[in-house]
């Protein structure tokens, strides 16, 4: 019989005990599997980064090849709140709000220098990297960073979705992070 | 450069409000007229109205803080689309606690010019309807664009100024 053979990768199973007709393994992973590969990014792109971000998610860069082709406008539905461009302080107040409007768990990447530390813009009236309202877990450097550098970003996020225990957002330590920046 | 009809609507100025002005010079081909707060209102009345000029388009307002002189300046741009002439009024204001009159009553743009203004210079508009921030946040503490203030952001402790050419 002839085989079909592909060179499409499909993800390994994770670590676990197998046998005839059974697999086991922790929830943990399962679930880290499953979330890694299946983000749904909001992108908030005010300037220059969210053009590169543009070309990350069109063909030539395609991030759909890391299971993030499904943008989500809306935030309610969004597992990765991604920040691309200068942010004012004017704007401030309304990114909060989009971050508090995200379900758990949900993570945060600012792209590009103005996001992470305001970049050359060090004025009255833009807010010096948005981890002075909210919680970030990975910086992209660059301004604007390459698309390359974007995915790389989003590999990293990756690697903490995949490995965050499933307990984490009910613990202590996150509730006192997110009480630090004023959020519940 | 100054051509018959601005010419015209100066000396006009020097003979009904002699007193009221200051000083007068052409610079970059545009006259400006110095005058008196006090008679501004007066002043801008009398060229909106007077058939002659017809000075009803106020294309813009603005603050100007001269830190040396201790002075802060507002400075008018007026536009008469019958007779297509521009002139420009200015006045000049102490620089603590400056307050000028407000000319909404007259140009109905300038009310957010005058909000400009005052978000920015601290400029009081006396008889302005709502004189509060518009492009700034409305928990500001100061106003960005009086010399006194230095441009980057005062609040970050990460940026060592020896780095960073402060």
């Amino acid at each position: 019989m002839e085989t079909l053979t592909s060179d499409i990768k499909v993800v390994a199973k994770p670590e676990g005990l197998e046998g005839t007709g059974f697999f086991a393994t922790s929830l943990d992973k399962v679930v880290g599997l499953a979330r890694k590969n299946s983000i749904w990014p909001l992108p908030f792109a005010t300037s220059c980064c969210g053009i590169e971000f543009m070309a990350t998610m069109a063909a030539h860069y395609d991030l759909a090849r890391f299971g993030s082709e499904r943008l989500s406008f809306s935030p309610r539905q969004a597992d990765l709140l991604m920040v691309m461009g200068t942010i004012a302080k004017k704007m401030g107040p309304v990114l909060r709000q989009v971050y508090e409007q995200m379900a758990e768990p949900r993570w945060v990447i600012a792209v590009g220098a103005c996001a992470s530390s305001g970049g050359i813009f060090d004025t009255y009236s833009v807010l010096q990297g948005i981890d002075r309202i909210i919680p970030v877990d990975v910086y992209v450097p660059g301004c604007p960073p390459r698309p390359e550098q974007i995915i790389d970003g989003i590999l990293h996020i990756q690697r903490l979705v995949e490995t965050e225990s499933l307990r984490r957002r009910d613990s202590q330590e996150y509730k006192d992070m997110l009480n630090k920046y004023g959020i519940e | 450069m100054t051509d018959l009809a601005t010419d015209r609507t100066v000396s006009f100025l020097n003979e009904k409000f002699g007193d009221a002005i200051l000083g007068q010079e052409t610079q970059y081909d545009f006259h400006v007229v110095t005058v008196m707060p006090s008679h501004l209102i007066d002043i801008l009345k009398e060229l909106y109205s007077n058939p002659e000029f017809s000075y009803q388009y106020l294309t813009t307002l603005a603050g100007i803080h001269y830190p040396l002189d201790q002075k802060m300046a507002v400075m008018y741009q007026l536009h008469s689309l019958t007779s297509n002439q521009r002139l420009r009024i200015k006045i000049y204001i102490s620089d603590d606690q400056p307050t000028a009159p407000s000319i909404t009553s007259i140009f109905k743009a300038a009310n957010w010019l005058e909000r400009e203004t005052y978000d920015f210079y601290g400029i009081v508009f006396e008889g302005h309807p709502d004189l509060r921030r518009i492009l700034n946040v409305d928990d500001m503490i100061f106003f960005p664009m009086r010399k006194e203030f230095p441009l980057e952001d005062q609040t970050r402790e990460d940026k060592e100024d020896e780095m960073f050419g402060r």
